[in-house]
Protein backbone atom coordinates (compact mmCIF):
# COMPACT_ATOMS: atom_id res chain seq x y z
CA UNK A 1 0.00 0.00 0.00
CA UNK A 2 1.43 3.38 -0.15
CA UNK A 3 1.60 5.76 2.08
CA UNK A 4 -1.40 7.69 0.75
CA UNK A 5 -3.94 7.86 3.68
CA UNK A 6 -7.37 5.68 2.98
CA UNK A 7 -9.69 7.82 1.15
CA UNK A 8 -13.43 7.01 2.27
CA UNK A 9 -14.54 6.74 -1.20
CA UNK A 10 -12.10 4.36 -2.13
CA UNK A 11 -12.80 2.68 1.32
CA UNK A 12 -16.59 2.07 0.69
CA UNK A 13 -15.80 1.35 -3.11
CA UNK A 14 -13.23 -1.50 -1.66
CA UNK A 15 -16.08 -2.86 0.86
CA UNK A 16 -19.24 -2.53 -1.88
CA UNK A 17 -17.25 -4.16 -4.37
CA UNK A 18 -16.11 -7.54 -2.74
CA UNK A 19 -19.04 -7.46 -0.49
CA UNK A 20 -21.34 -10.11 -3.04
CA UNK A 21 -18.16 -12.51 -3.68
CA UNK A 22 -17.49 -12.31 0.19
CA UNK A 23 -20.90 -13.22 1.22
CA UNK A 24 -21.25 -15.50 -1.49
CA UNK A 25 -18.07 -17.32 -0.54
CA UNK A 26 -18.75 -17.12 3.43
CA UNK A 27 -22.20 -17.99 3.16
CA UNK A 28 -22.07 -21.27 0.46
CA UNK A 29 -18.66 -21.92 1.54
CA UNK A 30 -17.57 -21.28 5.04
CA UNK A 31 -20.66 -22.05 6.52
CA UNK A 32 -21.19 -25.23 5.21
CA UNK A 33 -18.14 -26.43 5.98
CA UNK A 34 -18.29 -24.99 9.52
CA UNK A 35 -21.74 -26.84 9.10
CA UNK A 36 -20.06 -29.71 7.92
CA UNK A 37 -17.99 -30.34 11.07
CA UNK A 38 -21.10 -30.35 13.10
CA UNK A 39 -23.18 -32.54 11.46
CA UNK A 40 -20.16 -35.10 11.70
CA UNK A 41 -20.74 -34.84 15.79
CA UNK A 42 -24.42 -35.72 14.93
CA UNK A 43 -26.41 -38.83 14.20
CA UNK A 44 -28.31 -36.84 11.05
CA UNK A 45 -30.25 -39.91 9.05
CA UNK A 46 -33.35 -39.91 6.61
CA UNK A 47 -35.88 -39.23 9.69
CA UNK A 48 -34.08 -35.86 10.47
CA UNK A 49 -34.60 -34.24 6.97
CA UNK A 50 -38.03 -34.92 7.76
CA UNK A 51 -37.89 -34.15 11.19
CA UNK A 52 -34.95 -32.21 12.28
CA UNK A 53 -35.79 -32.20 16.06
CA UNK A 54 -34.81 -35.78 15.89
CA UNK A 55 -31.31 -34.71 15.13
CA UNK A 56 -28.88 -36.11 18.08
CA UNK A 57 -25.55 -35.28 18.69
CA UNK A 58 -23.10 -38.21 19.59
CA UNK A 59 -19.88 -36.78 19.89
CA UNK A 60 -17.28 -38.53 18.37
CA UNK A 61 -19.35 -41.52 17.68
CA UNK A 62 -19.52 -40.74 14.06
CA UNK A 63 -15.82 -41.32 13.98
CA UNK A 64 -15.71 -44.09 16.27
CA UNK A 65 -17.89 -45.87 13.71
CA UNK A 66 -15.71 -45.55 10.70
CA UNK A 67 -12.80 -47.04 12.08
CA UNK A 68 -14.59 -50.21 13.14
CA UNK A 69 -15.66 -50.06 9.36
CA UNK A 70 -14.04 -52.66 7.23
CA UNK A 71 -15.37 -50.51 3.83
CA UNK A 72 -14.13 -47.43 5.29
CA UNK A 73 -10.67 -48.86 5.59
CA UNK A 74 -11.07 -50.72 2.07
CA UNK A 75 -11.75 -46.83 0.49
CA UNK A 76 -9.01 -45.15 2.12
CA UNK A 77 -6.57 -48.13 0.54
CA UNK A 78 -7.51 -47.65 -2.64
CA UNK A 79 -7.75 -43.82 -2.30
CA UNK A 80 -4.17 -43.85 -1.18
CA UNK A 81 -3.02 -46.96 -3.90
CA UNK A 82 -4.54 -44.24 -6.45
CA UNK A 83 -2.94 -41.22 -5.34
CA UNK A 84 0.79 -42.97 -4.51
CA UNK A 85 0.79 -44.73 -7.45
CA UNK A 86 -1.52 -42.37 -10.41
CA UNK A 87 0.47 -39.00 -8.75
CA UNK A 88 4.02 -39.75 -9.44
CA UNK A 89 3.03 -41.72 -12.82
CA UNK A 90 0.99 -38.67 -13.65
CA UNK A 91 3.53 -36.15 -12.59
CA UNK A 92 6.19 -38.33 -15.28
CA UNK A 93 4.04 -38.45 -18.15
CA UNK A 94 3.72 -34.50 -17.67
CA UNK A 95 7.20 -34.04 -17.17
CA UNK A 96 8.05 -36.05 -20.21
CA UNK A 97 5.51 -34.19 -22.12
CA UNK A 98 7.27 -30.90 -21.28
CA UNK A 99 10.21 -31.87 -22.07
CA UNK A 100 9.45 -33.05 -25.41
CA UNK A 101 7.58 -30.10 -27.06
CA UNK A 102 10.15 -27.71 -25.24
CA UNK A 103 12.95 -29.02 -27.68
CA UNK A 104 13.79 -25.89 -29.58
CA UNK A 105 13.94 -27.88 -32.71
CA UNK A 106 10.36 -29.19 -32.15
CA UNK A 107 8.20 -28.37 -35.64
CA UNK A 108 4.30 -26.86 -34.50
CA UNK A 109 5.29 -27.23 -30.54
CA UNK A 110 1.51 -25.03 -30.08
CA UNK A 111 0.32 -28.11 -31.77
CA UNK A 112 1.79 -30.68 -29.61
CA UNK A 113 0.74 -28.50 -26.47
CA UNK A 114 -2.56 -28.08 -28.15
CA UNK A 115 -3.37 -32.06 -28.72
CA UNK A 116 -1.51 -33.39 -25.45
CA UNK A 117 -3.78 -30.33 -23.42
CA UNK A 118 -7.52 -31.54 -25.31
CA UNK A 119 -8.42 -34.49 -22.89
CA UNK A 120 -7.99 -32.14 -19.88
CA UNK A 121 -10.87 -30.15 -21.46
CA UNK A 122 -13.15 -33.00 -21.95
CA UNK A 123 -16.14 -34.21 -19.98
CA UNK A 124 -14.84 -36.35 -17.52
CA UNK A 125 -18.19 -38.63 -17.49
CA UNK A 126 -17.70 -38.79 -21.50
CA UNK A 127 -14.21 -39.79 -21.33
CA UNK A 128 -14.74 -42.23 -18.68
CA UNK A 129 -17.80 -44.24 -20.55
CA UNK A 130 -15.86 -44.16 -23.50
CA UNK A 131 -12.96 -45.74 -21.49
CA UNK A 132 -15.43 -47.89 -20.43
CA UNK A 133 -15.77 -49.57 -23.85
CA UNK A 134 -12.13 -48.99 -24.78
CA UNK A 135 -11.21 -51.17 -21.61
CA UNK A 136 -14.23 -54.16 -23.12
CA UNK A 137 -12.31 -57.64 -22.21
CA UNK A 138 -13.19 -58.66 -25.97
CA UNK A 139 -13.88 -55.69 -27.83
CA UNK A 140 -12.07 -53.20 -26.68
CA UNK A 141 -9.11 -51.16 -28.52
CA UNK A 142 -6.48 -51.82 -25.52
CA UNK A 143 -6.56 -55.77 -25.44
CA UNK A 144 -6.62 -55.03 -28.76
CA UNK A 145 -3.39 -53.24 -28.95
CA UNK A 146 -2.08 -55.77 -26.35
CA UNK A 147 -2.67 -58.65 -28.72
CA UNK A 148 -0.78 -56.93 -31.44
CA UNK A 149 2.10 -56.93 -29.00
CA UNK A 150 1.53 -60.41 -28.34
CA UNK A 151 0.37 -59.72 -24.74
CA UNK A 152 -2.60 -61.71 -22.97
CA UNK A 153 -5.68 -60.03 -23.05
CA UNK A 154 -6.92 -58.79 -19.66
CA UNK A 155 -10.69 -58.54 -18.02
CA UNK A 156 -9.55 -54.38 -17.00
CA UNK A 157 -12.79 -53.41 -15.18
CA UNK A 158 -13.63 -56.89 -13.82
CA UNK A 159 -10.65 -58.68 -12.50
CA UNK A 160 -10.18 -56.44 -8.75
CA UNK A 161 -6.75 -56.81 -9.43
CA UNK A 162 -6.67 -54.23 -12.24
CA UNK A 163 -10.16 -52.07 -11.91
CA UNK A 164 -7.90 -49.73 -10.19
CA UNK A 165 -4.56 -49.74 -12.74
CA UNK A 166 -6.96 -49.67 -15.28
CA UNK A 167 -8.97 -46.09 -13.87
CA UNK A 168 -5.28 -44.47 -13.04
CA UNK A 169 -4.32 -45.00 -17.09
CA UNK A 170 -7.26 -43.10 -17.95
CA UNK A 171 -6.53 -40.59 -15.24
CA UNK A 172 -2.97 -40.14 -16.19
CA UNK A 173 -4.60 -39.74 -19.76
CA UNK A 174 -7.36 -37.19 -18.89
CA UNK A 175 -4.80 -34.94 -16.56
CA UNK A 176 -1.30 -35.20 -17.70
CA UNK A 177 -1.49 -32.29 -20.18
CA UNK A 178 -2.96 -29.68 -17.14
CA UNK A 179 0.71 -30.58 -15.04
CA UNK A 180 2.37 -30.41 -19.06
CA UNK A 181 1.63 -26.56 -19.30
CA UNK A 182 2.91 -25.92 -15.85
CA UNK A 183 6.13 -27.73 -16.24
CA UNK A 184 6.35 -25.75 -19.77
CA UNK A 185 6.21 -22.72 -18.00
CA UNK A 186 8.77 -23.92 -15.22
CA UNK A 187 11.24 -25.03 -17.80
CA UNK A 188 10.71 -21.47 -19.56
CA UNK A 189 11.34 -19.79 -15.74
CA UNK A 190 15.36 -21.37 -16.05
CA UNK A 191 17.98 -19.28 -17.27
CA UNK A 192 19.53 -19.45 -20.28
CA UNK A 193 23.10 -19.18 -18.67
CA UNK A 194 22.67 -22.16 -16.18
CA UNK A 195 22.86 -24.25 -19.71
CA UNK A 196 25.46 -22.52 -21.05
CA UNK A 197 27.25 -22.46 -18.06
CA UNK A 198 27.29 -26.21 -17.56
CA UNK A 199 28.11 -27.17 -21.23
CA UNK A 200 31.48 -24.61 -21.02
CA UNK A 201 32.00 -27.03 -18.10
CA UNK A 202 31.54 -30.17 -20.59
CA UNK A 203 28.20 -30.93 -18.34
CA UNK A 204 26.54 -33.07 -21.00
CA UNK A 205 22.87 -33.32 -21.41
CA UNK A 206 21.79 -35.73 -18.74
CA UNK A 207 24.32 -34.10 -16.24
CA UNK A 208 22.78 -30.95 -17.79
CA UNK A 209 19.35 -32.22 -16.91
CA UNK A 210 20.29 -33.24 -13.43
CA UNK A 211 22.09 -30.39 -12.39
CA UNK A 212 20.27 -27.98 -14.05
CA UNK A 213 16.67 -28.62 -14.93
CA UNK A 214 15.94 -30.86 -12.43
CA UNK A 215 17.12 -27.99 -9.17
CA UNK A 216 14.98 -25.60 -11.63
CA UNK A 217 12.00 -26.82 -11.41
CA UNK A 218 11.86 -27.82 -8.01
CA UNK A 219 9.30 -24.98 -6.81
CA UNK A 220 6.79 -26.42 -9.83
CA UNK A 221 7.35 -29.83 -8.63
CA UNK A 222 5.96 -28.85 -5.22
CA UNK A 223 3.47 -27.04 -7.15
CA UNK A 224 2.55 -29.81 -9.01
CA UNK A 225 3.07 -32.47 -6.63
CA UNK A 226 0.26 -30.82 -3.98
CA UNK A 227 -2.53 -29.93 -6.72
CA UNK A 228 -2.07 -33.34 -8.51
CA UNK A 229 -2.50 -34.90 -4.75
CA UNK A 230 -5.23 -32.69 -3.95
CA UNK A 231 -7.43 -34.04 -7.01
CA UNK A 232 -6.84 -37.28 -6.66
CA UNK A 233 -7.81 -37.66 -3.00
CA UNK A 234 -10.93 -36.39 -4.12
CA UNK A 235 -11.65 -38.65 -7.48
CA UNK A 236 -15.06 -39.75 -7.77
CA UNK A 237 -16.70 -39.82 -10.71
CA UNK A 238 -13.89 -42.35 -12.35
CA UNK A 239 -15.09 -45.22 -10.59
CA UNK A 240 -18.92 -44.02 -9.76
CA UNK A 241 -18.90 -44.06 -13.87
CA UNK A 242 -16.68 -46.93 -14.57
CA UNK A 243 -17.17 -49.69 -11.92
CA UNK A 244 -19.47 -48.29 -9.54
CA UNK A 245 -17.05 -48.72 -6.72
CA UNK A 246 -16.17 -52.44 -7.63
CA UNK A 247 -15.52 -55.60 -8.38
CA UNK A 248 -15.38 -56.01 -4.90
CA UNK A 249 -15.33 -52.73 -3.53
CA UNK A 250 -11.81 -52.54 -5.26
CA UNK A 251 -12.24 -49.40 -6.67
CA UNK A 252 -14.63 -47.87 -3.58
CA UNK A 253 -12.98 -43.88 -2.78
CA UNK A 254 -13.29 -42.22 -0.05
CA UNK A 255 -15.40 -40.10 -1.67
CA UNK A 256 -17.58 -42.38 -3.54
CA UNK A 257 -18.32 -43.79 -0.41
CA UNK A 258 -19.15 -40.60 1.06
CA UNK A 259 -21.53 -39.88 -1.42
CA UNK A 260 -23.24 -43.23 -1.10
CA UNK A 261 -23.41 -43.01 2.76
CA UNK A 262 -24.36 -39.00 2.21
CA UNK A 263 -27.04 -39.24 -0.67
CA UNK A 264 -27.73 -42.95 -1.75
CA UNK A 265 -28.45 -43.93 2.45
CA UNK A 266 -29.16 -40.36 3.30
CA UNK A 267 -26.59 -40.80 6.64
CA UNK A 268 -25.66 -37.45 6.56
CA UNK A 269 -23.78 -37.20 9.97
CA UNK A 270 -21.63 -40.53 9.08
CA UNK A 271 -20.99 -39.07 5.38
CA UNK A 272 -19.88 -35.49 6.72
CA UNK A 273 -17.42 -37.57 9.41
CA UNK A 274 -15.82 -39.08 6.23
CA UNK A 275 -15.83 -36.06 4.70
CA UNK A 276 -13.59 -34.49 7.24
CA UNK A 277 -11.07 -37.53 7.40
CA UNK A 278 -10.79 -36.63 3.98
CA UNK A 279 -10.25 -33.27 4.87
CA UNK A 280 -7.57 -33.70 7.40
CA UNK A 281 -5.76 -36.16 5.47
CA UNK A 282 -5.40 -33.74 2.41
CA UNK A 283 -4.17 -30.99 5.00
CA UNK A 284 -1.35 -33.40 6.45
CA UNK A 285 -0.78 -34.43 2.89
CA UNK A 286 0.13 -30.59 1.45
CA UNK A 287 2.13 -30.24 5.05
CA UNK A 288 4.37 -32.95 4.30
CA UNK A 289 5.07 -32.42 0.42
CA UNK A 290 5.89 -28.80 1.88
CA UNK A 291 8.56 -29.91 4.37
CA UNK A 292 9.74 -32.21 2.30
CA UNK A 293 10.38 -30.00 -0.15
CA UNK A 294 11.92 -27.53 2.37
CA UNK A 295 14.49 -30.04 4.15
CA UNK A 296 15.71 -30.61 0.34
CA UNK A 297 15.74 -26.70 -0.61
CA UNK B 1 23.97 -29.90 -38.10
CA UNK B 2 23.92 -33.07 -39.79
CA UNK B 3 24.74 -35.21 -36.33
CA UNK B 4 21.27 -33.65 -35.25
CA UNK B 5 19.13 -35.32 -37.89
CA UNK B 6 18.66 -38.71 -36.77
CA UNK B 7 17.85 -37.43 -33.31
CA UNK B 8 15.33 -34.70 -34.66
CA UNK B 9 13.71 -37.34 -36.75
CA UNK B 10 13.90 -39.42 -33.14
CA UNK B 11 12.07 -36.78 -31.14
CA UNK B 12 9.28 -36.02 -33.54
CA UNK B 13 8.35 -39.34 -33.45
CA UNK B 14 8.06 -39.78 -29.89
CA UNK B 15 5.99 -36.91 -29.92
CA UNK B 16 3.75 -38.24 -33.14
CA UNK B 17 3.61 -41.49 -31.45
CA UNK B 18 2.25 -39.82 -27.61
CA UNK B 19 0.05 -37.34 -29.87
CA UNK B 20 -1.17 -40.70 -31.97
CA UNK B 21 -2.30 -42.53 -27.77
CA UNK B 22 -3.39 -39.14 -26.65
CA UNK B 23 -5.77 -38.96 -29.64
CA UNK B 24 -7.08 -42.33 -30.12
CA UNK B 25 -9.80 -42.05 -27.49
CA UNK B 26 -10.91 -39.66 -28.94
CA UNK B 27 -11.07 -40.55 -32.02
CA UNK B 28 -12.77 -43.87 -31.83
CA UNK B 29 -15.50 -41.95 -29.69
CA UNK B 30 -16.50 -39.71 -32.91
CA UNK B 31 -15.81 -42.74 -35.24
CA UNK B 32 -18.03 -45.42 -33.09
CA UNK B 33 -21.25 -42.78 -32.73
CA UNK B 34 -21.31 -43.42 -36.48
CA UNK B 35 -20.96 -46.86 -36.34
CA UNK B 36 -24.29 -48.79 -37.23
CA UNK B 37 -25.81 -50.25 -33.83
CA UNK B 38 -23.63 -53.54 -33.24
CA UNK B 39 -20.60 -52.57 -35.22
CA UNK B 40 -18.60 -51.53 -32.13
CA UNK B 41 -18.92 -54.73 -30.19
CA UNK B 42 -17.15 -56.83 -33.06
CA UNK B 43 -13.73 -58.75 -33.10
CA UNK B 44 -11.60 -57.69 -33.97
CA UNK B 45 -12.43 -54.15 -33.20
CA UNK B 46 -13.39 -51.90 -36.17
CA UNK B 47 -11.31 -48.35 -36.34
CA UNK B 48 -13.91 -46.81 -38.81
CA UNK B 49 -17.56 -47.25 -39.53
CA UNK B 50 -18.59 -49.18 -42.80
CA UNK B 51 -21.53 -47.00 -43.52
CA UNK B 52 -21.32 -44.10 -41.59
CA UNK B 53 -25.06 -43.52 -40.12
CA UNK B 54 -26.86 -40.51 -38.03
CA UNK B 55 -29.19 -42.62 -36.87
CA UNK B 56 -27.92 -42.39 -32.84
CA UNK B 57 -27.88 -38.57 -32.64
CA UNK B 58 -31.30 -38.77 -34.68
CA UNK B 59 -32.39 -41.08 -31.28
CA UNK B 60 -30.45 -38.82 -29.26
CA UNK B 61 -32.71 -35.93 -30.23
CA UNK B 62 -35.73 -37.35 -30.46
CA UNK B 63 -36.78 -39.71 -28.93
CA UNK B 64 -34.68 -39.44 -25.44
CA UNK B 65 -34.33 -35.46 -25.64
CA UNK B 66 -31.21 -34.71 -25.15
CA UNK B 67 -31.48 -31.31 -26.40
CA UNK B 68 -33.22 -30.33 -22.91
CA UNK B 69 -29.58 -31.43 -21.48
CA UNK B 70 -28.03 -29.76 -24.00
CA UNK B 71 -30.07 -27.02 -23.31
CA UNK B 72 -29.74 -27.52 -19.30
CA UNK B 73 -26.34 -27.22 -19.48
CA UNK B 74 -25.71 -23.97 -21.84
CA UNK B 75 -27.92 -22.65 -18.83
CA UNK B 76 -25.92 -23.47 -15.87
CA UNK B 77 -22.52 -23.02 -17.43
CA UNK B 78 -23.91 -19.54 -19.35
CA UNK B 79 -25.35 -17.93 -16.20
CA UNK B 80 -22.76 -19.19 -13.90
CA UNK B 81 -19.93 -18.04 -16.62
CA UNK B 82 -21.75 -14.59 -16.38
CA UNK B 83 -22.42 -14.15 -12.55
CA UNK B 84 -18.53 -15.26 -11.94
CA UNK B 85 -17.19 -12.66 -14.06
CA UNK B 86 -18.98 -9.61 -12.30
CA UNK B 87 -18.59 -10.86 -9.00
CA UNK B 88 -15.16 -12.24 -9.06
CA UNK B 89 -14.24 -9.22 -11.53
CA UNK B 90 -15.33 -6.87 -9.13
CA UNK B 91 -13.74 -8.33 -6.14
CA UNK B 92 -10.32 -9.33 -8.05
CA UNK B 93 -9.95 -5.36 -8.43
CA UNK B 94 -10.76 -4.22 -5.60
CA UNK B 95 -8.24 -6.74 -4.02
CA UNK B 96 -5.47 -5.49 -6.35
CA UNK B 97 -6.86 -1.72 -6.50
CA UNK B 98 -8.55 -0.15 -4.40
CA UNK B 99 -7.48 0.65 -0.78
CA UNK B 100 -9.15 0.01 1.99
CA UNK B 101 -8.22 -1.18 5.43
CA UNK B 102 -8.70 -4.92 6.18
CA UNK B 103 -7.92 -5.58 2.82
CA UNK B 104 -5.43 -7.55 3.00
CA UNK B 105 -6.34 -9.82 6.15
CA UNK B 106 -9.60 -10.68 4.22
CA UNK B 107 -7.65 -11.86 1.14
CA UNK B 108 -4.83 -14.29 3.17
CA UNK B 109 -8.48 -15.57 4.98
CA UNK B 110 -10.16 -16.47 1.68
CA UNK B 111 -7.08 -18.13 0.63
CA UNK B 112 -7.97 -20.58 3.72
CA UNK B 113 -10.26 -21.84 0.99
CA UNK B 114 -7.92 -23.13 -1.36
CA UNK B 115 -7.24 -25.88 1.36
CA UNK B 116 -10.57 -27.22 2.18
CA UNK B 117 -12.02 -30.09 -0.56
CA UNK B 118 -15.36 -28.98 -1.67
CA UNK B 119 -16.80 -31.95 -0.46
CA UNK B 120 -16.57 -31.37 3.04
CA UNK B 121 -19.24 -28.15 3.04
CA UNK B 122 -21.08 -30.38 0.00
CA UNK B 123 -23.26 -32.21 2.85
CA UNK B 124 -24.34 -29.02 4.68
CA UNK B 125 -24.70 -27.04 1.22
CA UNK B 126 -27.45 -29.59 0.14
CA UNK B 127 -29.42 -29.38 3.02
CA UNK B 128 -28.89 -25.42 3.06
CA UNK B 129 -30.21 -25.05 -0.46
CA UNK B 130 -33.13 -27.62 0.38
CA UNK B 131 -34.47 -25.39 3.01
CA UNK B 132 -34.63 -22.61 0.70
CA UNK B 133 -36.08 -23.92 -1.80
CA UNK B 134 -32.97 -24.31 -4.23
CA UNK B 135 -32.56 -27.97 -4.87
CA UNK B 136 -33.41 -29.16 -8.12
CA UNK B 137 -33.44 -25.89 -9.58
CA UNK B 138 -31.27 -24.36 -11.89
CA UNK B 139 -29.62 -21.91 -8.98
CA UNK B 140 -28.88 -24.95 -7.21
CA UNK B 141 -26.78 -26.13 -9.51
CA UNK B 142 -24.80 -22.69 -10.22
CA UNK B 143 -24.07 -21.65 -6.45
CA UNK B 144 -20.25 -23.36 -6.35
CA UNK B 145 -19.37 -21.34 -9.44
CA UNK B 146 -20.79 -17.59 -8.41
CA UNK B 147 -17.61 -16.74 -6.09
CA UNK B 148 -14.17 -18.56 -6.38
CA UNK B 149 -11.20 -17.97 -4.66
CA UNK B 150 -9.27 -18.87 -7.67
CA UNK B 151 -11.42 -16.75 -10.14
CA UNK B 152 -10.47 -13.51 -7.90
CA UNK B 153 -7.01 -14.46 -7.21
CA UNK B 154 -6.55 -14.79 -11.13
CA UNK B 155 -8.40 -11.64 -12.06
CA UNK B 156 -6.08 -9.81 -9.00
CA UNK B 157 -3.11 -10.83 -10.38
CA UNK B 158 -3.64 -9.47 -13.69
CA UNK B 159 -5.30 -5.96 -11.91
CA UNK B 160 -2.17 -5.17 -9.96
CA UNK B 161 -0.66 -3.87 -13.25
CA UNK B 162 -2.83 -1.61 -13.76
CA UNK B 163 -0.71 1.83 -13.08
CA UNK B 164 -2.61 3.91 -10.01
CA UNK B 165 -1.95 7.12 -11.61
CA UNK B 166 -4.58 6.08 -13.97
CA UNK B 167 -6.91 5.47 -11.52
CA UNK B 168 -5.78 8.43 -9.28
CA UNK B 169 -6.35 11.21 -12.60
CA UNK B 170 -9.98 9.85 -13.32
CA UNK B 171 -10.52 10.37 -9.67
CA UNK B 172 -9.58 13.88 -9.83
CA UNK B 173 -11.51 14.43 -12.38
CA UNK B 174 -13.97 13.38 -10.36
CA UNK B 175 -15.15 10.03 -11.67
CA UNK B 176 -16.90 7.48 -9.63
CA UNK B 177 -15.95 4.29 -8.48
CA UNK B 178 -18.10 2.66 -10.22
CA UNK B 179 -17.80 4.24 -13.65
CA UNK B 180 -13.71 4.04 -13.06
CA UNK B 181 -14.29 0.68 -13.28
CA UNK B 182 -16.63 0.76 -15.98
CA UNK B 183 -14.61 2.28 -18.65
CA UNK B 184 -11.15 2.19 -17.44
CA UNK B 185 -10.83 -1.26 -15.91
CA UNK B 186 -13.03 -3.36 -17.37
CA UNK B 187 -11.16 -2.73 -20.97
CA UNK B 188 -8.33 -3.62 -19.16
CA UNK B 189 -8.90 -6.85 -17.74
CA UNK B 190 -10.64 -8.43 -20.93
CA UNK B 191 -8.15 -11.00 -21.83
CA UNK B 192 -7.84 -12.17 -18.45
CA UNK B 193 -11.84 -12.19 -18.01
CA UNK B 194 -11.86 -14.19 -21.19
CA UNK B 195 -9.37 -16.67 -19.21
CA UNK B 196 -11.93 -16.24 -16.38
CA UNK B 197 -14.44 -17.39 -18.23
CA UNK B 198 -13.56 -19.90 -20.28
CA UNK B 199 -12.28 -21.30 -16.95
CA UNK B 200 -16.01 -21.09 -15.43
CA UNK B 201 -17.79 -22.37 -18.01
CA UNK B 202 -15.71 -25.75 -18.82
CA UNK B 203 -15.59 -26.49 -15.25
CA UNK B 204 -19.34 -25.65 -15.04
CA UNK B 205 -20.36 -27.65 -17.78
CA UNK B 206 -18.22 -30.49 -17.08
CA UNK B 207 -18.87 -30.74 -13.25
CA UNK B 208 -20.92 -33.98 -12.21
CA UNK B 209 -20.80 -34.70 -8.72
CA UNK B 210 -22.50 -31.45 -7.10
CA UNK B 211 -24.96 -31.45 -10.09
CA UNK B 212 -25.26 -35.05 -9.30
CA UNK B 213 -26.33 -34.21 -5.88
CA UNK B 214 -28.59 -31.16 -6.25
CA UNK B 215 -31.05 -31.98 -9.52
CA UNK B 216 -33.16 -34.69 -9.28
CA UNK B 217 -35.98 -34.28 -11.91
CA UNK B 218 -34.23 -36.41 -14.71
CA UNK B 219 -36.07 -33.13 -17.06
CA UNK B 220 -33.06 -30.93 -15.29
CA UNK B 221 -30.30 -32.58 -15.55
CA UNK B 222 -26.73 -31.45 -17.24
CA UNK B 223 -25.62 -33.59 -20.18
CA UNK B 224 -22.94 -35.13 -17.55
CA UNK B 225 -25.68 -36.42 -15.36
CA UNK B 226 -27.74 -37.27 -17.86
CA UNK B 227 -24.88 -39.48 -20.35
CA UNK B 228 -24.32 -41.06 -16.60
CA UNK B 229 -28.07 -42.08 -16.09
CA UNK B 230 -28.29 -43.15 -19.82
CA UNK B 231 -25.43 -45.19 -19.62
CA UNK B 232 -26.89 -47.46 -16.99
CA UNK B 233 -29.87 -48.12 -19.20
CA UNK B 234 -27.97 -48.46 -22.57
CA UNK B 235 -24.62 -49.59 -21.49
CA UNK B 236 -25.09 -52.24 -24.57
CA UNK B 237 -25.73 -49.45 -26.92
CA UNK B 238 -22.52 -48.65 -27.38
CA UNK B 239 -22.51 -46.35 -30.63
CA UNK B 240 -25.57 -44.40 -29.07
CA UNK B 241 -23.15 -44.08 -25.71
CA UNK B 242 -20.70 -42.35 -28.19
CA UNK B 243 -23.13 -40.10 -29.81
CA UNK B 244 -23.77 -39.14 -26.34
CA UNK B 245 -20.18 -38.70 -25.17
CA UNK B 246 -18.98 -36.63 -28.47
CA UNK B 247 -22.10 -34.47 -28.03
CA UNK B 248 -21.33 -33.95 -24.25
CA UNK B 249 -17.71 -32.76 -25.46
CA UNK B 250 -17.87 -31.16 -28.62
CA UNK B 251 -18.83 -27.97 -26.90
CA UNK B 252 -16.21 -27.87 -24.54
CA UNK B 253 -13.53 -28.92 -27.13
CA UNK B 254 -14.58 -26.17 -29.57
CA UNK B 255 -14.65 -23.72 -27.20
CA UNK B 256 -11.27 -24.20 -25.98
CA UNK B 257 -9.66 -25.07 -29.42
CA UNK B 258 -11.32 -21.22 -30.34
CA UNK B 259 -9.46 -19.77 -27.00
CA UNK B 260 -7.16 -21.99 -26.19
CA UNK B 261 -4.57 -18.95 -25.81
CA UNK B 262 -6.51 -17.45 -22.89
CA UNK B 263 -7.07 -20.94 -21.24
CA UNK B 264 -3.77 -22.02 -21.36
CA UNK B 265 -2.36 -18.46 -19.92
CA UNK B 266 -4.80 -19.18 -16.97
CA UNK B 267 -3.31 -22.21 -16.36
CA UNK B 268 0.38 -20.84 -16.22
CA UNK B 269 -1.41 -18.06 -14.09
CA UNK B 270 -2.73 -20.32 -11.56
CA UNK B 271 -0.01 -22.04 -11.05
CA UNK B 272 2.36 -18.82 -10.13
CA UNK B 273 2.44 -18.19 -6.58
CA UNK B 274 1.05 -15.23 -5.56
Amino acid sequence: MSGRPLATGETRAGWLFTAPALALIGVFFFVPVIGGLLLSLTDFDIYAIGDPHAVRVVGLANYGQLLNQPLFWKALGNTFYFVALGGPLSVLASLSAALLVSQRRVRFPGLFRSIFFMPVVTTLVAVAIVWRYLYHPQYGLVNAGLALLHLPAVDWLGDPRWAMPAIIVMTVWKNFGYNMLIFVAGLQSIPEELYEAAALDGAGAWSRFVHVTLPGLAPTFLFVGVTTMLGMFQMFSEPYVMTQGGPLKATTTIVLLMYEEGFRWWRLGLAAAIAFVLFVIMLLGTLLQMRLQRDRA
Amino acid sequence: MKKGTGSAILLHAALIAAGALTLIPLAWMVSASFMPAGEANSFPPRLLPSAPTLEHYTTLFTRLQVWRHLLNSLIVAGLGTCAALVINGMAGYAFAKLRFRGREATFRFLLLALVVPAQVGMLPLFLMLRSMGFVNTYVGAIVPFLASVFGIFLIRQYALAIPDDLLDAARVDGAGELRIFARIVLPVLTPILVTLAVFVFLSAWNDFMWPLIVLSDERKYTLPVALANLSGEHVQDTELMMAGSVITVLPVVILFLALQRHYMRGVMMGSVKG
